[in-house]
């Protein structure tokens, strides 16, 4: 548990007189799937904006492995091996499923030489064969533009899995996915992270799916961190619940 | 393997009828030579504007620039600035290897020119963060800002203009000449940009035009990949203006090199027309927009503005994807985007997720 990757110290984002995000504390170890979950607009995805350089913090610490990355760009924290993907699903929709999956390889030219380069036979096969882990190889040739969006999001999920992230960060994983799907998605969730040594950090609201995947959970309410523990812990907490139901 | 003898088929034929035409057509000379001038606007103009999807209304700077850079070198390889002004419409005044030598040396150092111009221009525009709209705005200021600085450059004849030298008698027929210029410029740019969409490059751009925020969430430095296509496109550009100039033999500042509401805008529409962000639509674009304006003054002068407009109307209403986009959408099929039914049947749940 000592190997922490990420570390959030004291983060605030306001935005005009709306505190998004009030002085957050949270550690996300090495290899670990950790939850973050809270009722609509505590802060979750403002939290997920901040930490991958999406806008800038007004006070606090950010840091990735080795690195202060609290005043870095998005480009340079995904290159870092730290890569979300959206609540909305972010595809590229007029390409097909496979040109969405090559142009995922990670840092993507590094030089000239390699920004005119052609494709290796590697990729292409390993964007088959993860577009198989999520179920999508037989559409592999058509527009992802023309999928339904839980397909988007399952090839959302392939194309961070491409790009070898060393964090992931899922902003809603099963949102809008068949109830049928979502266990698959969530054992190759769990296989991600237990085979390729992924650590993931995930936004969720689905209460069955968070409790079973996450090892820790932080419970964000108002901008502020209300509580944090292992999914015991959280159900029996009491301020989580009334946090949820609306007592005050 | 029959794709591959097909294709092997298209570009055998293209080539055997572009090779002949000049002597099937001999009255059409010109105009064929400037079928491909509009081929090549469309095609840099789509590696922007349609691949990448950043509207540019300012590639026609580039256009003007190869060709006064290439006007100016002729010039200054063989006349005094003074003596210029006098010598340049007489008969005889440059040998074949002279002329030669200025506009291929020029033409060159207007392709340098262009890419360093595209270059400073990518660092303030693109770097800045401009995108869709707000690009297109700020490129439709470099047209008008280049040929109002062109119009009162005493160096470059200001408002008066460029004379090209006369074309010497040794090189045969000017048109001809500048028909296999062209030609051969187009299949050069035609194989490159082909080479470029199919791999890193072109797909990079491609997902720079879909989503750019996603490029960026995954690591791709989106602005190298933004000003490097602007280079790229710069460059032919240029090229292409540079010969141009010397073809056309008058180079005015508004109305030929910078001429935004001409050229500037029939690139636009040619690839359009075509399909953007297509290799084949600007091609084919090009072909129908300057038959049909060849056909418009022809058999409608007086109203072949009007009928022009109309026919951009029309475009744009029927055909807002171009002719490829059009039919991409109707036979998916035959462009490659297809499902492999059997291999979903054998997948549990690849079905209405």
């Amino acid at each position: 548990m000592n190997d922490i990757q990420l570390s959030v110290e004291g983060v605030s984002k306001r935005f005009g007189g709306v505190v998004a995000n009030d002085k957050i504390t949270l550690n996300v170890p090495r290899g670990r799937i950790v939850g973050l979950i809270g009722p609509n607009g505590s802060g979750k995805t403002t939290l997920f904006n901040s930490i991958v350089g999406y806008h800038p913090i007004d006070e606090g610490s950010i840091r990735f492995e080795e690195h202060e990355i609290s005043r870095k760009r998005v480009v340079e924290i995904a290159r870092l091996g730290m890569i979300r993907t959206f609540q909305q699903t972010h595809i590229y929709g007029k390409m097909t499923c496979m040109e969405n999956m090559k142009v995922s390889v990670p840092r993507n030219g590094a030089g000239v030489a390699r920004m005119f380069a052609r494709f290796s036979p590697d990729v292409v096969e390993k964007s088959e064969s993860l577009l198989e882990f999520v179920g999508l190889y037989p559409k592999r040739y058509l527009l992802a533009g023309d999928l339904s969006f839980g397909q988007q999001k399952l090839l959302e999920f392939a194309m961070a899995l491409m790009n070898e992230p060393k964090m992931l960060l899922l902003d809603e994983p099963t949102a809008g996915i068949n109830p049928t799907l979502i266990n698959g998605l969530m054992e190759r969730l769990q296989r991600a992270n237990a085979d390729l040594g992924i650590t993931l950090f995930v936004i969720e609201h689905n209460m069955r799916v968070i409790m079973n995947l996450a090892e820790t959970i932080y419970c964000l309410a108002h901008g502020e961190l209300l509580s944090f523990g292992t999914p015991e812990e959280i159900q029996q907490d009491q301020t989580v619940i009334d946090a949820y139901l609306g007592a005050h | 393997m029959n794709g591959n003898s097909r294709r092997i088929l298209l570009y055998g034929g293209i080539g055997v009828l572009a090779l002949a035409a000049p002597w099937l057509m001999t009255a059409y000379r010109t105009q064929l030579a400037f079928l491909w001038v509009m081929i090549l606007l469309a095609l840099t103009w789509d590696l922007v504007g349609g691949q990448m999807g950043y509207a540019s209304f300012g590639n026609i700077v580039f256009f003007g620039v190869g060709m006064y850079s290439t006007a100016v070198i002729q010039r200054n390889l063989h006349y005094g600035l003074e003596e210029y002004a006098h010598v340049a419409g007489r008969v005889e005044s440059l040998s074949s290897g002279e002329y030669l030598t200025g506009l291929g040396l020029g033409m060159a150092v207007g392709a340098v020119a262009a890419v360093v111009i595209a270059l400073i221009l990518g660092i303030c525009i693109l770097a800045m963060g401009m995108r869709g709209p707000y690009f297109g705005i700020c490129t439709l200021g470099l047209g008008v800002a280049a040929g109002e600085i062109a119009s009162g450059w005493e160096y470059v004849g200001a408002g008066s203009g460029m004379v090209t030298p006369v074309f010497p008698e040794g090189l045969g027929e000017r048109a001809i000449f500048f028909y296999f210029i062209f030609f051969f410029l187009t299949v050069v740019t035609f194989i490159t940009l082909r080479r470029l969409y199919a791999g890193r490059f072109g797909l990079v751009i491609n997902a720079i035009r879909d989503d750019e925020d996603k490029a960026e969430a995954m690591g791709i430095r989106t602005t190298r990949y933004k000003i490097t296509a602007w280079c790229v496109s710069a460059f032919f550009l240029s090229l292409t203006g540079g010969a141009a100039g010397h073809l056309i033999g008058f180079i005015d500042p508004t109305e030929v090199a910078f001429a935004g509401p001409t050229f500037g805008v029939w690139m636009i529409l040619m690839a359009i027309l075509g399909g953007k962000g297509t290799l084949w639509g600007p091609v084919i674009g090009a072909v129908i927009f300057h038959v049909t304006q060849e056909v418009f003054w022809t058999y409608l002068f007086g109203w072949q503005r009007v009928a022009l407009g109309a026919f951009i109307v029309a475009i744009v209403v029927f055909f807002p994807q171009g002719l490829m986009g059009w039919a991409q959408d109707r036979w998916p099929e035959r462009f490659g985007h297809w499902v492999e039914e059997k291999a979903l049947a054998d997948t549990p749940g690849g079905e209405g997720a």
